[in-house]
C-alpha cells in the first residue's frame, strides 16, 4: 500500500484490521521488522519549507535522504546530525531509526536535530507536535518520543529538522600504532580538550581518526594543538577531508554475518574491546562499538551498556527493566490501541 | 486565572497524611505543615498567583521521594514537585490540597567523570553549582538560563530550560544523558544511558519538558563540555529593527556559529542605560554577538562578522578588546530585566518565531502595543528566535493587568501564526495553559495527555498545569472522586 497523501494514509490506517508496518525505503530494517502489510510512504515526498537563514528544513517523510542532502548542499548546508546514506533511504526512515553518525559526539543525535513532526497515529488520527523553531517547550516533547520509535507509535509524515552550515575546511588526523587502551585514551584526549573535535573513532584496520572542521585558520591551529596534546605515543598524519568518517559511518552496510551494535561509556570500552572478534569499529569517542560477532555471542556487558543485533536474528541485551517495559508498552498502546503497528523503521 | 477547587476530602485528612509522611522520612523536620512556613511555598516567580499547599516535604534521597509518592498515591493527594521555585509560568505553584515535594536538600554530586564527559547530580543542585563542580577540571555544563544561580537542575529538566548560549550548545534536552525518575506510584526507573540511549522508546526525551507531570526526577546524568579557551563579544548598533534582523540572518547564513546573538530595542536600551550606564550607543536596535575559541580563532570569526555587519551600515561596531570591555558589552543585556523592573511593572513573554519573521513580528508587536495603549520593550535571543517582549503596565491602575494579559495573548498568538510557538523556554505551567489550543488541535493535546495517563493514571502529579482546564477536567476529576 502506497498512499499519496497524509489523508489517504490516515484512512488506510483507520481501515486496517490486521498488522501493518510503516516503511520508507526499507533500508534500515532490523531483524524481524517490516512484517505484516507494509504501508510504503515513498509517495509522500517533497521539501515543504527550507529557510537557510533559520537553519531549518521541513520535509515529507518519503523524500529520499539523498534529495534532502542535495537541496541543503546547494545552499552550502547539511543536516545537523550525520545519517549514513543508503541507496533509497528516506528521511522518514532516518528519523524513525534515529540514525545518528559520528557527529553525535559534538552535534548530537538525529533526535536532537528534530524540531517537529506530523504523524498519523495507530488510530488513524493526524497529529502534530513540536514546530519548526529551535526552542519550543509548549507541551510534551512527543518529537523525541517518536524519534527512533521505528514506526510503532504511528507513521511520521513530515519532519522539521535543524540544518548546519557546511564547514569550509575539514581535516582528519590519522593515528596508527595504538592498542585498545591507547586508542580510547587518544579519543578521550581529543574530546575532553578545547579542540572542538566533531568525530572520533577507529576503523577496522585499527587507525584512530579524529575530525576537525571550521574556518581554515582555526582548523590548522587546532590540528597543531591536538597533535601536541596527543604526544609522541602514536604516529600521526593529517589529511584533508573526512572520507575516513564516511567509511566509519557506513560500516556494516554490506555483509551477511550477525552485526552487533553496543552503546556504552568510553571508560568501559577497553575490557569489552578485548572480548571482541574482528572486524569491528569504534565510534562516538568509544561510546559506540559495531562488530561482526556470532549470533550467539553473549558479551560480558558493563553496567548500563546496551547491545542490539542489527543484522542476523533479533536480540537485545540486557533485558528491559519491567517498569520501563510497562511504560513502553503503555505508550505504544496509547498511540496504537488496536496494536496494529509493527516495527518497520525504514 | 482559575485553579480547580481543592479536594476537601484531602484537606480534611491533613493531619493523618502529614503523620504518615513524617513517619516515612528520617528527619521529622522535613515535613512542614505550619501555615506560617508553608506560605514560603505558595508561589514561584510568577508571584501574581498564590496558594499555600497542604504540606511541604523536603526529602533527602530518592528512596524518601519514592516513599512520599507512595503515600500520596495511596491517599490520592495531588503532588507538586519543586526545585528552586523560579518558574515564570506558575509551574511549581501549589493548590490547597497538594503536597509540595521540594528537592532543595538534594544537592549532592554523585559522580564526576571527565573521561566520559559527564556529571551525575541530585536534581536539587543549582544549575551554576553543576558547572562549579567541574570547572576546576576544565569543563562546564552548557545550558545557562539567566536564573542559573538559583534554579535547580530538576526544574531545568522539567522545563527543558535554555539560555543565551544554546544557539551553539542546545537546550537541556540536548545535554541530558540519563535520569532517575520516581513515578507517582513510587516506582523508581533509570532512564537514558550511555549517550542518552535507553531501552525502547526515548522516555528521557519526553520526561524532559514535561513540567513535573510525569515523574519526579531525583538524579540526573548531564553532559559536560570542555571549557573553550576564550570568548569575546561584539556590539553592533543599527538605526532600524529590520536591519538588525537582516544582519542576524546574514550572520547565520554565512556559516559562522556564534555562541550567542542577543537583541535589544531602544526602550530596553534606554532603561538599562539609566539603570547601569553600560555606555550603549544611541540607536534603534543593537545586537550582541559572542564567539568562542582560541585567540586566533576568535579573531578570525570576528573579522568575518565585521565584514558581514559592514554590509548593513551599522551605526557602530564595537569589538571588545579586554575582559572589562566584554563585561561592559554584556552589562546592559544582563541587567535588562532588572532595569525594566525599576521603571515599571512588566509582564515578560516568551514566544518563539522563525528568525525570518523577525521584522514582521516586531512591526506587528508595535501595532498591537499602540492599539492596547501599553508600551512593549524587546530583548531576546535573536539567534534562535526566542523573543521576550516585556509589556509595561501599572499594577495599581484598575484594568491595566487585564489589558496587559490580553496584549500578551495576542502577541503569543501572533508568534504561533507566523510558525513559532507559545513558549521557547519558560514553559506552559498555569500561565499559558488556556492558550494551548492556539497551537494544538484537540487531537494533538489528547495524544500528549495519553502519555500522562500512562505515567500517572490518576493525574495526581502537578495536575492542573499545561493543559487547558476544560480539556483535562475529566481526567483530573478521577483521583478526587475515587477518594471521596
Ligand atoms: C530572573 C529569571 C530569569 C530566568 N531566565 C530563564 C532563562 O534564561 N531560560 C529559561 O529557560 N528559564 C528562565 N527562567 C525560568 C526558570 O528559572 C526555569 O524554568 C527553571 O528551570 C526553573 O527551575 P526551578 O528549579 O526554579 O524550578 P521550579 O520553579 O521549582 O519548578 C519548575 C517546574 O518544574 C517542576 N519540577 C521542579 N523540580 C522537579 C523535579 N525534580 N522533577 C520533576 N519536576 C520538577 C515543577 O513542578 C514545575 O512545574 C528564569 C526565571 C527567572 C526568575
Amino acid at each position: 500500500m502506497r498512499p499519496e497523501t497524509e489523508k489517504e494514509l490516515a484512512a488506510l490506517i483507520r481501515a486496517a484490521t490486521s498488522p501493518v508496518s510503516i516503511t520508507g525505503g526499507a533500508t534500515r530494517l532490523r531483524p524481524g521488522e517490516g512484517q505484516g502489510n507494509r504501508i510504503d510512504l515513498r509517495a509522500l515526498t517533497g521539501i515543504t519549507l527550507y529557510e537557510p537563514e533559520a537553519l531549518t528544513v521541513v520535509v515529507r517523510a518519503g523524500t529520499p535522504l539523498a534529495e534532502v542532502q542535495a537541496a541543503l548542499a546547494a545552499e552550502n548546508q547539511m543536516l545537523a546530525f550525520e545519517p549514513d546514506p543508503r541507496d533509497g533511504s528516506t528521511i522518514g526512515g532516518v528519523v524513525a531509526a534515529n540514525a545518528s553518525g559520528p557527529r553525535r559526539v559534538s552535534a548530537g543525535a538525529c533526535r536532537d536535530a528534530m524540531l517537529g513532526i506530523r504523524m498519523v497515529t495507530g488510530e488513524g488520527e493526524i497529529i502534530r507536535n513540536g514546530g519548526r523553531v529551535m526552542k519550543n517547550v509548549t507541551g510534551y516533547d512527543l518529537v523525541k518520543l517518536s524519534a527512533g520509535a521505528r514506526g510503532t507509535l504511528g507513521a511520521i509524515t513530515e519532519v522539521a529538522l535543524k540544518t548546519a552550515p557546511v564547514p569550509p575546511v575539514r581535516a582528519t588526523l590519522r593515528l596508527t600504532g595504538l592498542d585498545d587502551a591507547g586508542a580510547i585514551a587518544a579519543m578521550t584526549t581529543a574530546l575532553t580538550g578545547p579542540f572542538d573535535v566533531t568525530g572520533a573513532g577507529r576503523l577496522t584496520n585499527g587507525t584512530v581518526i579524529l575530525r576537525l572542521e571550521g574556518l581554515a585558520g582555526s582548523v590548522e591551529y587546532r590540528a597543531g594543538r591536538l597533535r601536541e596534546a596527543l604526544g609522541p605515543q602514536a604516529a600521526i598524519e593529517t589529511v584533508e577531508g573526512d572520507a575516513d568518517f564516511a567509511t566509519l559511518r557506513d560500516y556494516g552496510q554490506t555483509g551477511e554475518a550477525a552485526l552487533w551494535r553496543i552503546v556504552l561509556r568510553p571508560s568501559q570500552a577497553e575490557p569489552l574491546l578485548a572480548q571482541l572478534p574482528d572486524p569491528h569499529i569504534v565510534d562516538w569517542g568509544g561510546a559506540l562499538i559495531r562488530a561482526e560477532a556470532p549470533q550467539d555471542w553473549r558479551p560480558d556487558l558493563p553496567q548500563g551498556a546496551r547491545a542490539d543485533c542489527e543484522r542476523g536474528a533479533a536480540m537485545s541485551l540486557p533485558e528491559t527493566d519491567p517498569v520501563i517495559a510497562r511504560l513502553n508498552a503503555g505508550i505504544r498502546a496509547s498511540f496504537d490501541p488496536r496494536g496494529l503497528l509493527l516495527e518497520g523503521a525504514a | 486565572m482559575e485553579m480547580p477547587a481543592p479536594d476537601m476530602s484531602v484537606i480534611s485528612r491533613r493531619d493523618q497524611i502529614a503523620a504518615r509522611l513524617t513517619d516515612a522520612l528520617a528527619d521529622p523536620a522535613a515535613v512542614i505543615t505550619d501555615p506560617a512556613e508553608t506560605r514560603a511555598y505558595e508561589c514561584d516567580a510568577l508571584s501574581a498567583y498564590r496558594c499555600p499547599p497542604l504540606a511541604v516535604v523536603l526529602p533527602s534521597t530518592t528512596a524518601e521521594v519514592a516513599a512520599v509518592l507512595r503515600i500520596c498515591h495511596d491517599e490520592r493527594v495531588p503532588v507538586v514537585p519543586r526545585g528552586a521555585g523560579t518558574s515564570l509560568a506558575g509551574g511549581s505553584m501549589p493548590t490547597a490540597d497538594a503536597v509540595v515535594i521540594g528537592l532543595a536538600r538534594m544537592t549532592d554530586v554523585l559522580e564526576i567523570n571527565p573521561q566520559d564527559r559527564l556529571i551525575r547530580v541530585q536534581t536539587g543542585r543549582t544549575n551554576l553549582a553543576v558547572t562549579g563542580a567541574v570547572a576546576g577540571q576544565g569543563f562546564f555544563y552548557a545550558p545557562d538560563p539567566s536564573s542559573q544561580l538559583a534554579c535547580a537542575i530538576g526544574g531545568n529538566i522539567a522545563m527543558n530550560s535554555g539560555g543565551a548560549h544554546c544557539l551553539k550548545y542546545g537546550v537541556t534536552t540536548n545535554n541530558l544523558l540519563g535520569a532517575t525518575v520516581v513515578l507517582m506510584d513510587g516506582a523508581v526507573v533509570e532512564l537514558g544511558g550511555p549517550m542518552g540511549e535507553g531501552a525502547g522508546l526515548d522516555l528521557l526525551g519526553v520526561i524532559c519538558g514535561s513540567e513535573g507531570q510525569l515523574g519526579i526526577v531525583t538524579e540526573a546524568t548531564l553532559r559536560i563540555l570542555p571549557t573553550p579557551e576564550g570568548a569575546r563579544p561584539v556590539l553592533i548598533a543599527f538605526d532600524s529593527a529590520e536591519t538588525a534582523g537582516a544582519c542576524v540572518a546574514a550572520i547565520i547564513r554565512s556559516g559562522i556559529l556564534p555562541v550567542a546573538i542577543e537583541y535589544m530595542d531602544r526602550p530596553c536600551i534606554a532603561a538599562t542605560e539609566d539603570f547601569c550606564g553600560a555606555g550603549y550607543p544611541d540607536c534603534e536596535a543593537l545586537l550582541i554577538v559572542e564567539v568562542e575559541g582560541s585567540a586566533p580563532e576568535i579573531d578570525e570569526q570576528l573579522r568575518l562578522i565585521r565584514d558581514i555587519a559592514q554590509g548593513f551600515a551599522p551605526l557602530e561596531f564595537r569589538e571588545s578588546g579586554s575582559e572589562d570591555e566584554s563585561r561592559r558589552i554584556w552589562l546592559g543585556r544582563k541587567s535588562a530585566f532588572g532595569a525594566m523592573g525599576v521603571i515599571s511593572d512588566y509582564m515578560c513573554l516568551d514566544g518563539t518565531i522563525p528568525v525570518s519573521q523577525l521584522p514582521h513580528v516586531l512591526n506587528r508587536i508595535g501595532e498591537l502595543s499602540a492599539k492596547a495603549g501599553l508600551r512593549v520593550a524587546n530583548v531576546f535571543h535573536a539567534g534562535d528566535g526566542n523573543m521576550h517582549p516585556l509589556i509595561l503596565y501599572d499594577a495599581n491602575a484598575p484594568g491595566d493587568l487585564e489589558r496587559c494579559e490580553d496584549l500578551g495573548a495576542d502577541i503569543l498568538r501572533l508568534c504561533v501564526e507566523v510558525g513559532g510557538c507559545l513558549t521557547g523556554e519558560h514553559g506552559v505551567g498555569v500561565e499559558k495553559r488556556e492558550l494551548m489550543t492556539a497551537q494544538y488541535t484537540p487531537a494533538d493535546l489528547e495524544a500528549q495527555m495519553r502519555v500522562k495517563d500512562v505515567f500517572d493514571p490518576q493525574w495526581l502529579l502537578n495536575p492542573a498545569k499545561v493543559f487547558p482546564l476544560t480539556v483535562s477536567a475529566a481526567r483530573r476529576g478521577q483521583g478526587g472522586q475515587d477518594a471521596a
